[in-house]
């Protein structure tokens, strides 16, 4: 790998996603995060990193959000996303400003950008990181080895979420983490703020990497499948009708949830197959797993007992689904259920506010 | 010849099948050992490019892993592909992916290709990053993401459909590319009983190992040495306690316990 | 002697286990309800290999051994009935006879295309009047005046695959000869293309269990078949047949192995869950004795089974291994099946809860392909010789 002076990076940047002439949310994300970290760091300048054509546009968004410098990369070349130029847009910014922390959103488009610029920094990326701090490495100091302070630890899951890693890249830099959308908070946004707009290019080589769009298509994706959904919010018999169903959607519309359903419901007509649960249905393992009216039958449970957190509500103690919730709330859903989505709704606008 | 090397990894079935210790700690060992699904899924997609010109067109897998790696080669060629390379060595382990994507292009360089596929990421590292750091370290195009492969094996060229979050772009490379495919790229055949004879009786001729030694890559870039990201802590996840019931006095006791619960959790 | 599988055959398992869950399994219950062959099933299996398992290459199969057929069988009735009799059937009643007895054109024009599955095939020697009496067939082939064809007239009942098949074998008598017992009907074997004038379809059998199975009656009037369609030697059908069902008798050892382990497997699962006086039924000693019974029950028809298969791969008679496979996996299924369904209590009588359809399903293996009084005649026959 090249010999790189580590000592001469500083500062954070981030890469400030934008497709079609819009900033991703990730982009403020990330600027959130980034000035979170620029407190524990000595060179606390946060620069956005904004790749594409026509974009010069987007720099107050991007000083609103945080950013102290946005540098402008403009070129025809960079309309859509393409890896390798883009990646020599990003690498050429590396490699002349040098900033010691790089983050990318680990979108679609970041995990392709993310790889491929910092394999041609010959650096370090840490991908879909939850956690973010500055901190020593090794964290506990051994007697032998160096430890190093002020650098970037970044905590990811692994192992199909199994595990819990904390990863450092103490001999090389930039040090580069990609983090996933919704895990970092955006700032309140700041009226007034103007960032440092430095407007640069390094020479983009047509070379035998570029690939050529022959089409564009913007898909709204449809159905949501209930096997894809972080968060099921799943109704029984117990609920009681389709039209009290509502009470769910709106539970899971507030979790940014997907409702499903047991086989009695599909059974009575209330809810469409596709939803369904269980052995003779589909087989989930969301995070949360809301069990609303659910008796618990040993089909329906066969396929949502993988759930990591499974929460039940149901007026009947002796139900079994009792047996494999780790929370179990005894009690009638149709009080309950408003409330809660009502109690969430409020929980969220003061977080936000 | 048209020559397609399809990277496929061996992993634990983290998706299907965690298995836990008596002491609720994780027991990788006893968790079954199969051909990552999005690997699978290039391999199914290099398969369909042979069928369409059977005599012009060789598949060949490669893999970088433990001696007990050849177990998806294995069930590669039963399922079509013609024959396997298998990458192990004891220096090469402990490698993150700079490391990995190194170690697997060491080896590429000393093959022929047209068109190498792997998959998107593996269940285990969940990364995503090897293959277009593959591409990186060869110098081809990368197109992650496939949905859809159609090549043209006599032009040499591929037409991917490239997913992104809000849609996807039609995109087309000249050969030699990398392209990273998605699980949801197809539904991956079975083997045949045929084809598991064919490959366990020949396996010495069709599964050819490799060693540092036949790589084209530097030691200052291969296993835990060669690696730029270093762990600093790992825990692994226990095995679920038996969960709590309440019987709260109110609904509004209940939503409350509710509430607490998803708040502790990060949930909101 | 070696009881482990050696890794071709734990591979080959794993591969049919795996099909069998995943296309097979989430069928069975509707296959038993609507009592539909399951043609789209067939037709999966046919692109993966299954319907030519034991064949050689040369001939379009998949050049493996009787144990790797046996398996599959075997992993297709843990999870459907129904299904693993198609394959039986079609392989070791149909393909079989034509791979041992048939000539190099009949080979080439009838095995490949049923080894690689384009075909599906059946087997034709039970008739109203002649079941466990062979001798009672009454469906007569007579050649023609030039020689150039048989004529058919008759009709098989009880006939496996039957309408959904496209190659019959059908036994036939020839001839007629005096023997010191009186006269004797001589049997040939003849293949028979569906879609040949005269021959058409009867009744469609409503079964107590494997429903999805097409079982239908065969009606031959005024068939002409070409006489290259004879198979194996005129006057040789009786042998023919025998040595047929001998290899028959295996795959439907397989299948009652299957239905018995499918059942253990889901009672095994069902005590652990099924609470009643506040603990687990599998706590009860009851529970626990009468499962170790199975389970020992179940190896042991393992271990016939698959040495009749072996025996199948070595040898060149098999029939008493055959017959004790069948006789004993049978006998076994039935008495598993059904002690399972009562492990399950009500719910063992519930449909959606499978058993019962398997129990349902095993009581055939002790009556098709020779009932078991028929395998018994067999095995104390070499006893006794």
């Amino acid at each position: 790998m090249i010999e790189k002076n580590l000592e001469e990076y500083k500062g954070i940047a981030i890469y400030a996603q934008q497709v079609d002439g819009k900033l991703s949310n990730i982009a403020l994300e990330l600027l959130g995060k980034a000035r979170e970290l620029a407190n524990d760091l000595d060179d606390k300048t946060v620069t956005a990193v904004l790749i594409g054509e026509n974009v010069g546009g987007l720099t107050d968004e991007l000083a609103k959000y945080g950013a102290d410098r946005v540098v402008v990369i403009d070129d025809p070349e960079l309309k859509d996303y393409r890896t390798e130029p883009y990646t020599q847009a990003l690498a050429g910014y590396i490699n002349e400003f040098k900033p010691e922390i790089v983050l990318v959103g680990a979108t679609a488009i970041g995990r392709d950008l993310g790889p491929r610029t910092s394999a041609r920094v010959e650096t370090g990326l840490t991908a879909d990181c939850t956690v973010l701090e500055i901190g020593d490495f090794p964290l506990v100091a051994a007697p032998g080895t160096e430890q190093k302070h002020k650098q970037l630890l970044m905590t990811r899951p692994a192992f199909g979420g199994n595990t819990i890693a904390t990863i450092a890249c103490p001999d090389h830099r930039p040090q580069m983490a990609t983090v996933r959308p919704g895990v970092m908070q955006k700032i309140a946004p700041i009226a007034d703020a103007k960032a440092e707009v430095v407007n640069w290019k390094p020479a983009l080589d047509k070379n035998n990497c570029y690939v050529e769009i022959e089409k564009v298509v913007k898909e709204v994706s449809n159905v949501a499948d209930i096997a894809e959904a972080k968060i099921l919010v799943s109704g029984g018999r117990g609920v009681g009708s389709a039209e009290n169903f509502k009470l769910l959607d709106d539970l899971a519309e507030v979790l940014h949830g997907t409702v499903s359903c047991s086989r009695a419901v599909v059974d009575n007509g209330w809810k469409p197959k596709e939803l369904q649960v269980g052995q003779t249905g589909k087989t989930v393992r969301p995070h949360v797993y809301f069990a609303i009216g659910i008796s618990g039958a040993i089909q329906h449970v066969a396929g949502m007992e993988e759930s990591d957190i499974i929460i039940a509500i149901n007026k009947d103690e002796t139900a079994p689904i009792f047996d494999v919730a780790d929370y179990g709330i005894v009690g009638d859903l149709n009080k309950i259920v408003p409330l809660l989505t009502d109690k969430i709704k409020t929980a969220l606008a003061s977080k936000n506010a | 010849m048209f020559k397609i090397v399809v990277c496929v990894k061996q992993v634990p079935d983290t998706a299907g099948g965690v298995k836990f210790k008596a002491d609720g700690t994780l027991d990788r060992g006893a968790m079954l050992a199969i051909m990552n699904p999005d690997d699978k899924a290039g391999l199914e997609a290099a398969l369909r490019i042979k069928e369409k010109d059977p005599e012009n067109v060789k598949v060949t897998l490669l893999t970088m892993g433990l001696p007990k790696a050849e177990d998806v080669l294995i069930e590669g060629i039963a399922m079509g592909a013609d024959d396997a390379l298998l990458v192990t060595d004891r220096v090469l382990g402990g490698a993150d992916t700079w490391a990995t994507s190194s170690t697997i292009a060491g080896a590429l360089k000393n093959m022929e290709y047209d068109l190498i596929i792997t998959g998107r990421q593996a269940i285990d590292g969940d990364t995503a990053q090897v293959g277009p750091q593959i591409a990186e370290h060869l110098a081809i195009p990368t197109i992650s993401y496939a949905k859809e492969i159609n090549c043209d094996t006599v032009n040499k060229t591929v037409e991917v459909k490239r997913i992104f979050d809000d849609g996807y772009m039609m995109v087309k490379a000249q050969l030699p590319a990398l392209v990273t495919c998605l699980a949801e790229l197809n539904e991956p055949r079975y083997m045949t009983p045929g084809r598991i004879f064919y490959a366990l009786d020949h396996k010495d001729e069709l599964i050819t190992v490799w060693g540092r030694a036949n790589l084209d890559v530097d030691d200052s870039n291969i296993g835990l040495k060669g690696s730029p990201t270093k762990i600093a802590k790992a825990s692994d996840k226990v095995a679920k306690g038996k969960g709590t019931t309440v019987t709260p006095e109110s609904p509004t006791d209940a939503a409350d316990y509710i509430l607490n619960v998803l708040t502790d959790k990060h949930v909101i | 002697m070696d009881f482990q599988l050696d890794k071709k055959h734990t591979m080959a398992q794993s591969l049919f286990k795996d099909f069998a869950e995943k296309e097979v399994k989430p069928l069975a219950i509707d296959t038993d309800e609507t009592e539909e062959f399951p043609r789209v099933t067939v037709d999966k299996m046919a692109k993966n290999g299954f319907l030519g398992i034991a064949i050689p290459e040369q001939y379009g199969g998949q050049g493996c051994d009787p144990l790797t057929y046996v398996m599959c069988v075997e992993e297709l009735a843990k999870v459907c009935g129904t299904t693993s009799v198609i394959v039986s059937a079609h392989s070791s009643l149909c393909c079989d006879p034509i791979l041992h007895y048939g000539t190099e054109e009949q080979k080439q024009k009838y095995l490949v295309p049923l080894a690689k599955g384009e075909k599906l095939g059946a087997f034709g020697l039970t008739e109203p009047g002649a079941g466990t009496d062979a001798q009672g067939v009454q469906t007569k082939a007579v050649l023609s005046e030039d020689g150039k064809e048989w004529i058919l007239n008759g009709s098989k009942c009880f006939i496996t695959n039957g309408k959904e098949a496209d190659v019959y074998i059908i036994i036939a008598y020839t001839d007629v000869v005096e023997t010191k017992r009186g006269k004797q009907k001589k049997f040939t074997a003849f293949i028979v293309e569906k879609g040949t004038e005269g021959f058409t379809f009867g009744t469609k059998e409503h079964k107590m269990g494997i429903r999805g199975s097409a079982t239908y009656e065969l009606i031959f009037q005024d068939c002409h078949i070409p006489v290259e369609n004879q198979l194996g030697p005129r006057g040789k059908g009786f042998p023919i047949a025998m040595g047929t069902l001998d290899g028959g008798r295996i795959g439907i050892a397989a299948q009652a192995l299957g239905l018995a382990e499918g059942a253990l497997d889901r009672t095994i699962a069902y005590v652990k869950e099924r609470k009643q006086f506040g603990r687990s039924i599998s706590a009860f000693q009851n529970t626990q004795f009468q499962l170790a019974n199975l389970a020992t029950e179940v190896e042991a028809a393992k271990l016939l089974v698959y040495r009749a298969a072996e025996a199948k791969r070595t040898k060149d008679r098999f029939s008493v291994e055959a017959a004790q496979a069948k006789l004993f996996a049978a006998e076994t299924a039935m008495n598993v099946t059904t002690k399972c369904v009562q492990l399950l209590g009500g719910y063992g009588y519930i449909r959606e809860y499978e058993v019962e359809r398997m129990m349902r399903d095993a009581k055939i293996t002790e009556i098709y392909e020779g009932t078991s009084e028929v395998q018994r005649m067999v095995i104390s026959g070499d006893l006794l010789k």
